[in-house]
């Protein structure tokens, strides 16, 4: 079958870094990332099945990927060459339409559940992403013995499927996937919100960035963490009516987010630093400048949750030192504890979140994997080009 | 003899209209048979003998004893002070308010009196830097007093520091300076720019706190008064002249000082913006090519820089002292005299550029805030009788009004402009739904007090002082502003002058009247 695939090739990776730079045509050209012919992955053994994509989104792991931005602690778990693609809606043998919740967990992998019920994310040891009878990964899309959404066909183990109702649209089921890591930092911010001291005025929680898992981390606050006041900093304007339609309270630009979160917070602002601020901050950007401004502005003993990968990032931590700042990353999704004292899968308040905000508004185009380039660069410039999310539509592709 | 004001009714022969730009000029041509530009009057002659004429003052007061029969040992004295709002731009050195000063305080050591106190009535502007108080003080007055404590700015957030004088008749309380308000005598030094400034306004204003200031700084006030610059009209001034009652029954015994100055506001190279263009000389075209041409080049800090360092050869045309309102029904008539233009009708489009500098952005920027309140709060309000423009008619301003503030003076405003217009541009529903939180804010509070900010709540009293023009016209259009920030003001951009009576035309038909009003140099329209 056609499909896309990434290789270990450093000079190619360097040459990605390099031209992203200057085009993110230039760098899917020339980096890593290859369309062509693969074999079909072979089922890895009982539990198994095989998934036909239908939509596959293109997400901002997979784009540092491409651009060669990704950082070498993924070196030991991943494995090449694999085919791309985690944000997958797709179809099992019998037809049934399928949500795939992509980390190779422990029982994919041929290993005990850490506790009865586990999802696949759950567990404090992750010995068992870089062993078993699979090639290292710690998702599908990163492990050469599964495949990828960015591909017609792959394979996934029964506990990573999750079964969709007939009236949910493929356009939003691929949306659930990012969905889960939004909420899934949204619900990380709970028991900072929980802890607070003075509960007379809403904790505040400040949001940096609306692309899909900004908006997605904005629904979960406003869905499943009562008693919030959202400040969000987005930078284009179809970002930020998005933010104010999923339950902002305020949305301002990024450079303008400090001085909203000063206001509400009622605090000085001394030298470059908040006084005070919110009481959690969550960097759905993940570059230097985004985290340090997070810092920035979170209340001392506040929390900073890191939403987007942040890879190789410089900073000056002396605030993070004297404020007892706590950082926090939010890479995936499980078993969560709700504020409400419910136990839920991040999976399923996903679904029920995608669903009430029907979250295909966010799907903004689609491309056959042929055209890759274009929907790379798309994805990579979708801001400014007024878009959320991109996808590869594989429901005409010839299997 | 200098020329009285002039309205120049535009035909196919006129030369272009100079229009300030900021910190820059444009040239534009007004429509012929329905345009007129206002010209202020020219430069009234000085007094030659300043000192002299100071000294002959403060011994002849209107309805007062002379100054030095106030002055005894063992008194308390404060001599309080105009800051730096005024004058514009700054006149060149030494300062009016140094001269009068340094005769006052020899007048008070000649008495005896070893407690003086200066203090420079800022009310809720920002705190001068030094260089401005030895500027408008002189060295040896700021030298001798400041580094015992004894030259001082009004902090108008220090609770131990303010003395509750009492209500008006309506309510109006009023709260000043309490080191004024202990005071056997309180010398009040006043520079008389517009007919607006002086009186109780002086003291009750300069020396007040926000509980005070909030009675009159507010869009119902603002709004009834037709204009600033009629007293008698003023709804401020009504307000004020009430408290000035309260003051003068319960308060220290006031002892008033107003000068008035003449229009000639600019120096060389910059003559040529005083004159009437078509009495440009060659030089005159020279000189505003060079400038224009050169300014276009000149990074914006590099030009702001340029221009606050303007200082304006106006000159002090008139000293009067005494009992508050009898010195400034003087003074006012002196202003008047200086500045009335008689100007028959009012104008479906009234036009002006707005310059660098407004009393609040003084070494400092021009942000789109106080472009708003220049445009609509003064020049609007530069009448006598009725508004140039009629009601429903068009304002059409020239400014870059670029998204940019000083961060240091003008804090509360970054985020008034960024929290309160994005929510409101209704003067009403902002003062009942932000103004608390932002006078009250602890951060702006703490920056009033310890740096060079303008108090929390100012932004709003200066998007009030335009209330009057936001009810009364129909539309504002800024002609070379940035689009974006044109906007969150509630107005509308054009690029260019043609753009905006193009624009104009949906509310004022294809024909309107339109009225150029050039200043500065400043005028009063009186409208007839």
């Amino acid at each position: 079958m056609k499909a896309l695939k990434v290789s270990r090739s450093v000079p190619r990776l360097g040459i990605a870094r390099v031209a992203s730079a200057i085009s993110p045509i230039t760098a899917t050209k020339l980096g890593p990332l290859r369309y062509g012919s693969v074999d079909e992955p072979e089922l890895p053994g009982p539990g198994w099945q095989r998934v036909r994509t239908r939509l596959a989104g293109i997400c901002g792991s997979d784009l540092s990927l491409v651009e060669g931005h990704a950082s070498l602690y993924f070196e030991d778990w991943v494995s090449f060459p694999f085919v791309p693609g985690h944000e997958v809606v797709g179809e099992l043998d019998d037809g049934t339409r399928v949500i795939l919740e992509p980390v190779l967990g422990h029982e994919a992998r041929g290993f005990a559940p850490p506790f009865d019920g586990a999802a696949p994310g759950d567990g404090d040891d992750y010995a068992h992403l870089a062993t078993g009878h699979l090639e290292p990964g710690i998702q599908t899309g990163f492990c050469c013995s599964t495949g990828g959404g960015w591909a017609p066909e792959f394979v996934a183990h029964e506990t990573q499927l999750h079964r969709i109702a007939d009236d949910m649209p493929d356009e939003r089921a691929v949306l659930v996937e990012p969905f889960a890591g939004g909420i899934h930092a949204a619900l990380l911010a709970a028991p900072t919100v929980a802890a607070r001291q003075d509960t007379s005025t809403p904790a505040i929680v400040a949001v940096l960035g609306a692309g899909t898992m900004g908006l997605a981390a904005i629904a979960g606050l406003r869905r499943y963490v009562p008693d919030v006041r959202i400040i969000v900093g987005a930078r284009y304007p179809h970002q930020r009516q998005f933010a104010k339609e999923f339950g902002a309270d305020v949305v301002v630009a990024p450079d303008e987010l400090p001085r909203a979160v000063r206001r509400a917070a009622g605090c000085h602002m001394v030298g470059d630093h908040l006084s005070s601020g919110a009481h959690v901050t969550i960097d759905a950007v993940g570059t230097s400048d985004t985290v340090a401004g997070c810092l920035r502005i979170t209340r001392p003993r506040g929390r900073v949750v890191l939403l987007g990968m942040p890879a190789d990032v410089t900073l000056d931590l002396t605030g993070l030192w004297h404020r007892e700042t706590e950082l926090k990353g939010a890479y995936t999704y499980g078993t969560e504890h709700l504020p409400d004292g419910r136990t839920a899968r991040t999976f399923d308040l996903a679904i029920e979140t995608a669903n009430e905000l029907r979250a295909e508004r966010l799907l903004s185009a689609t491309y056959p994997l042929s055209d890759h380039v274009d929907a790379i660069a798309h994805a990579a410039t979708a801001g400014r080009r007024g878009a959320v999310k991109i996808a590869f539509d594989m429901r005409k592709e010839d299997r | 003899m200098p020329r009285p004001g002039f309205v120049l009714d535009v035909d196919k022969s006129t030369p272009p209209t100079l229009f300030w730009h900021g910190e820059g000029f444009r040239l534009e041509k007004l429509p012929a048979d329905r345009s007129r530009v206002i010209y202020a009057p020219e430069p009234h002659d000085a007094i030659d003998d300043v000192d002299g004429a100071i000294r002959t003052s403060l011994l002849n007061p209107i309805d007062m004893d002379p100054l030095p029969s106030l002055l005894f040992p063992g008194m308390k004295l404060t001599i309080a002070f105009d800051d730096v709002s005024l004058p514009l731009p700054k006149m060149r050195r030494p300062d009016l308010r140094q001269r009068i000063i340094e005769q006052v305080l020899t007048m008070a050591a000649e008495a005896g009196v070893d407690d003086v106190h200066l203090i420079a009535a800022l009310a809720l502007h920002r705190r001068m830097h030094e260089f401005e108080l030895r500027h408008a003080l002189g060295d040896r007055v700021y030298d001798a007093f400041e580094p015992r404590g004894l030259l001082y700015q009004h902090d108008a957030e220090d609770p131990d520091e303010l003395a509750f004088l009492g209500t008006t008749d309506q309510g109006e309380e009023i709260e000043i300076n309490k080191r004024a308000a202990e005071s056997d005598l309180l010398v009040y030094v006043n520079i008389n720019l517009v007919a607006m400034d002086g009186g109780w306004k002086s003291t009750a204003v300069g020396l007040a706190s926000y509980r005070s200031l909030r009675h009159h700084h507010n869009p119902t006030t603002m709004e009834a008064s037709h204009s600033f610059m009629d007293q008698h009209a003023s709804e401020l001034h009504k307000s004020t002249w009430r408290m000035g009652k309260v003051m003068r029954d319960h308060g220290p015994k006031v002892f008033q000082i107003e000068t008035t100055l003449n229009t000639d506001t600019f120096p060389q190279p910059f003559e040529f913006l005083s004159k009437r263009e078509w009495e440009w000389s060659a030089k005159d075209r020279a000189l505003y090519l060079g400038a224009a041409k050169s300014l276009a080049k000149t990074p914006p800090r590099l030009a702001r820089k340029i221009f606050h360092g303007i200082e304006a050869p106006h000159q002090m045309t008139s000293i009067q002292c005494g009992e508050v309102e009898a010195v400034h029904k003087v003074t006012t008539q002196n202003v008047y005299d200086q500045q009335l233009v008689e100007v028959e009708g009012q104008t479906d489009i009234l036009t002006m550029g707005i310059p660098y500098i407004c009393p609040y952005n003084v070494h400092s920027i021009m942000n789109p805030i106080l472009v708003m309140c220049t445009a609509l709060g003064y020049f609007f309000n530069l009448y006598r009788g009725k508004p140039l423009v009629r009601e429903g008619g068009v304002v059409i301003l020239t400014h870059p009004t670029t998204n940019e503030f000083h961060p240091v003076h003008h804090p509360s405003y970054i985020d008034f402009f960024e929290e309160v217009l994005a929510d409101t541009k209704d003067p009403h529903v902002m003062s009942q739904k932000w103004e608390q939180q932002y006078a009250e804010d602890d951060w702006y509070r703490h920056l009033y007090r310890t740096t060079n900010a303008y108090h929390g709540v100012h932004p709003f009293y200066m998007w009030y002082w335009g209330s009057h023009a936001l009810k009364h016209v129909g539309k504002v259009i800024i002609v070379g502003g940035d689009p974006a920030t044109v906007r969150k003001l509630g107005f509308t951009p054009a690029s260019t002058m043609n753009d905006a009576f193009e624009i104009a035309s949906d509310t004022v038909g294809r024909s309107p009247t339109i009225t150029h009003i050039k200043t500065p140099p400043l005028m009063i329209a009186d409208v007839k």
